[in-house]
């Protein structure tokens, strides 16, 4: 079984960055620290031996999604310039008390539960071999109702986001039109 | 020598709670996914720790499942996050409390 130190320390920084994900008034560093956040999960898959899951996370995740984030952050910047803009809604306390209850339920039946007295096996691993025969013969279905879950994303994704350039461009073309017809009615 | 199974799942039972209390208490759009989004991470990371913690470590189950999950939510985070980018362009805010209405 892999170090227990290196858990610890890992469980702590991924926590503080998801805590400063969470927290921040930036969102900029939010984003940052969300992928700060990801990135631990994905060292902590590493360290629970599963190289493959955590390899996908780092890809998927530090890669991808918190680059998309960080996208999004920028590209609607603006109002958060102005002032007086509250960053949590004002029942922030019955929030942040609702996940503490959510928590105390999660924990308090696990704690109890005989399940966890098991010992671990002492190595494991998810050779990328094994995986991938895994996913052409048992996985065979979900792989694919999964590649076109992920073809249709794309493709939503690309019509939610551009839905509305006809109007934009209408708009934009039509006061700068304005003047030159006055010109040439002039 | 090695941690026990319970730090493990209180570590990730911690991760879904921070990522449910600032879904919940945010008003930022991009901030309530990037909340969903740990939810969903402490969620996988509870398939590889009952996967590495289990009975039959040899069957590759929970790191399949976890593989599937990491695919859907990159999907979702990038239907999500056009969702959000489009309602921005209509109502100029970002502030999920004016999300309410169906009709723009």
């Amino acid at each position: 079984m892999p170090n227990n130190i290196a858990f610890y320390i890992l469980a702590a920084l991924t926590l503080c960055s998801a805590i400063a994900a969470m927290a921040l008034r930036n969102m900029v560093h939010c984003a940052l620290c969300a992928a700060g956040a990801f990135a631990g999960i994905a060292l902590v898959f590493l360290h629970l031996d599963a190289e493959f899951a955590g390899l996908a996370q780092i890809l998927v995740y530090v890669g991808a999604v918190a680059i998309l984030v960080l996208f999004a952050v920028l590209l609607t910047r603006g109002e958060e310039i102005k002032a007086n803009i509250r960053r949590a809604s004002r029942s922030w306390f019955s929030g942040v008390c609702a996940s503490a209850l959510v928590f105390a339920g999660i924990i308090v039946p696990i704690a109890y539960s005989p399940g966890l007295k098991h010992t671990p096996a002492a190595t494991a691993s998810a050779p990328v071999q094994k995986l991938g025969e895994s996913f052409v013969n048992e996985y065979v279905l979900p792989l694919e109702v999964l590649g076109l879950l992920l073809t249709a994303a794309l493709l939503g994704a690309v019509v939610i986001a551009m839905q509305d350039k006809k109007e934009e461009t209408k708009s934009i073309s039509q006061p700068e039109n304005h003047p030159v017809q006055k010109e040439a009615v002039q | 020598m090695s941690a026990p199974l319970l730090h493990y799942v209180i570590f990730s039972t911690l991760l879904f709670c921070i990522g449910f209390a600032g879904a919940v208490t945010r008003r930022n759009a991009i901030l309530v996914l990037i909340g969903i989004e740990l939810m969903l991470n402490a969620a996988n990371l509870n398939f590889i720790i009952f996967w590495r913690y289990g009975v039959a470590p040899e069957v590759l189950t929970g790191v399949v499942a976890t593989i599937f999950s990491i695919a859907i939510a990159a999907a979702e985070a990038a239907v999500g996050l056009a969702l959000v980018i489009a309602i921005y362009k209509h109502r100029k805010t970002m502030q999920v409390e004016k999300f309410d209405t169906l009709k723009g």
